[in-house]
């Protein structure tokens, strides 16, 4: 069957006005542990193909796993941070399947036991609305390794003339988040599930636990998706779309998947249990293998390792490590910097809230910071296309700029011209002023040589200025910042000019 | 032969190191006695001489430097149940599976033997994937009980205790999962040890059940089993399951117990193992060895332990379950074996393939009742209801251990039994490890000490002493003084009485010479 290619898709409008979709996310996050779950091989992403690998890891005969306890700290901070219980007693499990990137042909996971369980996270919507989504649970896992299929047209196994496995990532410590089902979002159901794993990747690293990487796959999200018809609170059947690597992937599969759904149901067909795969390309999903009976993994209890008994002492001593979280943050930058809601929002929605207050803690004022970032860095990153983020500037540089233009060193005018520099990738603020020659001029016998050939150049001017018209230094000053290139100190200049005319 | 290889490991360490003679000729001698014995008892799968005598130099070098010994049996040679890795030999587990696999790495019991100056002569034949109680389910053929080689050894570790009995070694490593050491050493005449688990590190064991499997030692002598015990043992931070605790004190238990004295004692005989099903020959030594215990001054009670009589059921879930799991790996996508990789199959197609003509029948048994009894809507019923069974076996050892130190029984309810006997027959195959199953459940420490010959077919009987979790030492004590009193009585060691096994008496029992060589025989075992 090829439904997703033979059905059509159902215009969106007439999607949520026909049924209510449920989402359910799982989000898988590779942790940012030095060594491996189960052993010290180390955790880094990119090594050439086999080089981080042991007997443990590779599965072979003999060898046993190891719990690393950092792991698990950073699952309990982060079922803390997720307002989730944490389980005085759980215990792994093995999930049996075979699959050439499973080393054990079983992968070491939680199952009925997890160590946190019954949450919650807090959205917020771009209209200013809120959101809370429960968190089901957080467990742990260890990941497997990654095939490489050479030879198909899409790089999936059908049609593939061999494999290639690199076994780096099998054990790399892995939690799986996941939600309970979101119901009621309605139209807005694509855009909670990327302000979902939006919420909970800043989450993540403000927590420090991964590099919440979704181009590289340490921060991986399956979209679960049903539709039900408005007003039912039966669930429809759902699909579980995989390979959605970014954030606008997210927003776009849920979206996708509830048009064509919608589309499957209005002609009187059935959803069919599948796992989905996203194509970043085409934005559409497509049925993975269809299985013939529902996959029995002969889930038991792990015999090789030993139940985790996290103790409230050592818990207590987790939560306390805890660093602000993205809402705490939000609610005290609001009430330090005066900011409406509104303009709280904007910044959010811009992705310069963390910016912005790194830049203060750099030592900047919040308007200057604020205004740098929302005015002509936001510019900047919309002409090219980027995220703030990944503009190139640190809030370090920002907060280095501001901090020079208070001393009289810069003027607006050059300082975004040295913020010009570093985003061209030509060094530190203070290099950038050298090399650009872009220091403002406040000797006082060059600016007053300047002055006075303004004055004699607009005689009827200095006239005014003379008479009274202090408001008419600005054309004069003016011009005096325009035979120097913008490098002129503004205010010593006018300065210099009233001076003059008051002889 | 040789005398050195009547020798106990104690004596022969104990010689080396005072350099009365060398290691190097201790394990020539034992490596002369396999050439002449191993191609009728067939104990060993791989043999190492050189590696072996390169292994007996360095402890000989080291003596001569001046240096103290390595450890109480530096210098000792030793045979490895082939189901622990070795970095410098083939590890098989007796399956066509693993064939000419050599691992990249030690076992902690390996790295640890090497440490002590313990000499590896090789690894040993045993039932694939320790599935067994006779040896008979190795892909490479059957050992043969040095008593009667129309007799199974035992199984799964009838390789080590046949080695043993056999002068082969005066040591082996075994592992227990269901009584794959005390079984053999029963049938054997040999000492066998489950320790209690954890006490010994499974890292570089490979799985058959996780939660039961066990090393331990194998050797003629109750003190030659505790010193190995004491080189093997100990917490190792690669195993989650390894105890974190010191290694109870066998070798001075065993020391004390070779006094002879037991007043005060209190020995509990457990009354779920005995009458039907047990050879009359067996219950008779067993009886005489209890009236001996009671005149070394023990206190002999009946206990009873009802929920034993679910152990095997239960076993034969959790097992299987177990090893339905620990054995998905050999799929051939990385080691071992490979079949039908012609191309044209999938991945898919190439691991059934090579799991089918890799396993053999009893593993494929095991596997498919552990996977139904894992299966959605069965797990409950099964593996579920097991291990509660195990819960209650667990109570009914904790209930006996307040009333008495240790238990006793016969280790296995008959002697060793024909080659062929029992192999079309899987649940009598199952009935060897009755008394053995439940220490494997709750995990406590357990061994087989020889108890004379039944009086019945003259076959070695095995005496089986439990004691509780980390006191092993306690089933040592009472082991050291029954031994000692047996021999007192008997006038020369049991294992003495092992039939001499040198070529002329190879006429007798008929062997099937196609049938040997079809295994990854070893070579320079036959020329050395």
């Amino acid at each position: 069957m090829t439904a997703g290619m033979t059905t059509g898709l159902m215009d969106y409008d007439e999607v949520v006005a026909r049924f209510d979709p449920v989402l359910g996310l799982e989000v898988h996050v590779e942790l940012s542990t030095a060594t491996k779950m189960f052993c010290s091989c180390p955790n880094v992403f990119g090594a050439p193909p086999n080089t981080h690998v042991c007997p443990t890891c590779l599965g072979l005969p003999g060898s046993l796993p190891v719990l690393n306890r950092a792991a698990v700290e950073s699952v309990i901070r982060i079922g803390l941070a997720l307002d989730c219980s944490i389980a005085p007693w759980c215990r792994f499990a093995r999930k049996n399947y075979f699959y050439p990137d499973m080393p054990k042909n079983f992968q070491i996971s939680q199952y009925d036991e997890p160590i946190a369980l019954h949450g919650s996270l807090e959205l917020q919507l771009a209209d200013g609305s809120t959101l809370s989504v429960g968190i089901e649970r957080a467990h742990m896992e260890e990941d497997t390794g990654k095939s490489l299929h050479v030879g198909g047209a899409t790089g999936r196994i059908h049609g593939a003339s061999y494999s290639l496995l690199d076994y780096n990532r099998a054990g790399v410590p892995l939690i799986e988040i996941v939600t309970k089902p979101i119901v009621g979002a309605g139209a807005r159901a694509p855009e909670v599930a990327r302000a979902y794993v939006t919420a909970l990747r800043d989450l993540l690293r403000a927590l420090g636990v991964s590099d919440v990487r979704m181009d590289q796959g340490s921060l991986r999200c399956d979209a679960n998706v049903s539709l039900m018809p408005r007003g039912s609170s039966v669930f429809g059947t759902r699909t579980e779309t995989k390979n959605v690597n970014s954030l606008r992937s997210v927003e776009r599969a849920v979206r996708y998947e509830m048009c064509r759904q919608a589309a499957v149901l209005a002609s009187g067909g059935e959803i069919v249990q599948e796992t989905r795969h996203f194509d970043e390309a085409s934005g559409t999903t497509s049925a993975g293998r269809r299985k013939e009976t529902s996959e029995d993994y002969r889930y038991f209890p792990e015999p090789d390792l030993v139940p985790i008994t996290p103790s409230d002492e050592w818990v207590e001593k987790l939560r306390a490590t805890l660093p602000e979280l993205p809402w705490q943050r939000q609610a005290r930058v609001q009430a330090e910097w005066d900011l409406s809601d509104l303009e709280l929002r904007d910044l959010v929605n811009a992705g310069a809230l963390d910016l912005i207050a790194a830049t203060v803690d750099a030592g900047a004022a919040p308007a200057e910071a604020r205004s740098w970032w929302v005015a002509y860095l936001t510019q900047q990153a919309n002409s090219r296309g980027m995220e703030l983020a990944e503009l190139g500037i640190t809030p370090q540089q920002v907060a280095r700029v501001i901090s020079l233009v208070r001393a009289g060193t810069l003027t607006n005018n050059l300082a975004r011209q040295v913020v010009d520099g570093i985003l061209a990738g030509e060094g530190e603020p203070d290099d950038i002023i050298v090399t650009r020659g872009l220091a403002v001029v406040s000797d006082d016998s060059a600016l007053t040589a300047a002055v006075e050939q303004a004055l004699a150049a607009q005689p009827d001017i200095a006239a005014k200025i003379r008479g009274g018209k202090v408001a008419a230094a600005g054309a004069i000053v003016g011009a005096v910042m325009k035979a120097t290139g913008g490098k002129a100190n503004a205010q010593r200049v006018r300065e210099l000019v009233l001076a003059h005319c008051a002889r | 032969m040789s005398e050195l290889t009547r020798l106990s490991a104690a004596e022969l360490a104990d010689r080396i190191s005072r350099r009365e003679t060398s290691a190097v000729e201790v394990t020539q001698a034992h490596l002369d006695r396999i050439g002449s014995v191993d191609p009728v008892v067939r104990a060993f799968l791989h043999l190492d001489g050189d590696g072996a005598l390169a292994a007996a130099a360095a402890v000989d070098e080291g003596l001569q430097r001046g240096d103290a010994a390595t450890s109480p049996l530096a210098g000792v040679p030793l045979a490895l149940k082939d189901v622990f890795t070795t970095a410098d030999m083939p590890t098989t587990c007796g399956s066509r599976i693993l064939e000419g696999w050599r691992p990249p790495y030690d076992s902690t019991v390996t790295r640890k033997l090497r440490e002590a100056g313990v000499v590896l002569l090789g690894k040993t034949n045993m039932d694939e994937f320790a599935m067994g109680s006779s040896t008979e389910n190795s892909a490479y053929g059957p050992t043969r009980n040095p008593w009667d080689l129309d007799r199974v050894p035992g199984g799964s570790g009838g390789g080590s205790a046949t080695a043993v009995a056999a002068f082969e070694a005066p040591l082996a490593i075994g592992t227990d999962t269901g009584g794959s050491i005390r079984q053999p050493s029963a049938v054997t005449g040999t000492v066998g040890v489950k320790p209690t688990y954890g006490g010994v590190s499974r890292y570089g064991l490979v799985a058959f059940s996780s939660s039961l499997d066990q090393g331990g030692p194998v050797a003629r002598t109750v003190l030659d089993a505790a010193l190995l015990h004491e080189v093997i043992g100990g917490h190792d931070p690669l195993d989650s399951t390894s105890i974190d605790a010191p290694v109870p004190p066998v070798v001075a238990a065993a020391r004390a117990g070779a006094t002879g004295e037991l007043t005060g004692v209190r020995i509990g005989v457990v009354s779920q193992f005995r009458g039907e099903g047990y050879q009359p020959g067996v219950l008779h030594a067993f009886e005489t060895a209890v009236s001996r215990l009671r005149d070394l001054g023990a206190v002999i009670v009946e206990v009873s332990c009802p929920a034993f009589d679910y152990a095997l059921p239960a076993y034969y879930l959790i097992a299987p379950s177990e090893c339905s799991s620990n054995l998905a790996r050999f799929d051939g996508m990385r080691y071992g074996l490979r079949c039908g990789d012609d191309g044209t199959r999938t991945a898919e197609e190439v691991m059934s393939l090579t799991r089918e003509a890799g396993f053999g029948a009893e593993v494929k048994r095991r596997i498919m009742l552990g996977t139904y009894a894992l299966s959605a809507g069965y797990y409950d019923a099964y593996y579920g209801q097991a291990q509660k069974v195990r819960t209650l076996i667990i109570r009914d050892f904790a209930a006996a251990f307040e009333k008495v130190d240790v238990l006793v029984s016969p280790t296995t309810p008959t002697t060793a039994f024909r080659l062929g006997e029992r192999v079309d027959d899987p649940l009598s195959m199952y009935l060897s490890d009755l008394c053995t199953i439940p220490s494997n459940l709750a995990g406590n420490a357990a061994l087989s000490v020889p108890a004379g010959l039944a009086d019945d077919d003259g076959l070695p009987v095995g005496l089986q002493v439990m004691a509780p979790v980390l006191a092993d030492d306690r089933a040592y004590r009472v082991a050291a003084a029954y031994e000692a009193a047996r021999d007192a009585t008997d006038g020369d060691p049991l294992w003495s009485r092992v039939p001499d096994l040198t070529e002329d008496r190879l006429s007798g029992p008929s062997i099937d010479t196609e049938d040997r060589l079809s295994g990854p025989r070893i070579a320079g075992v036959v020329g050395r």
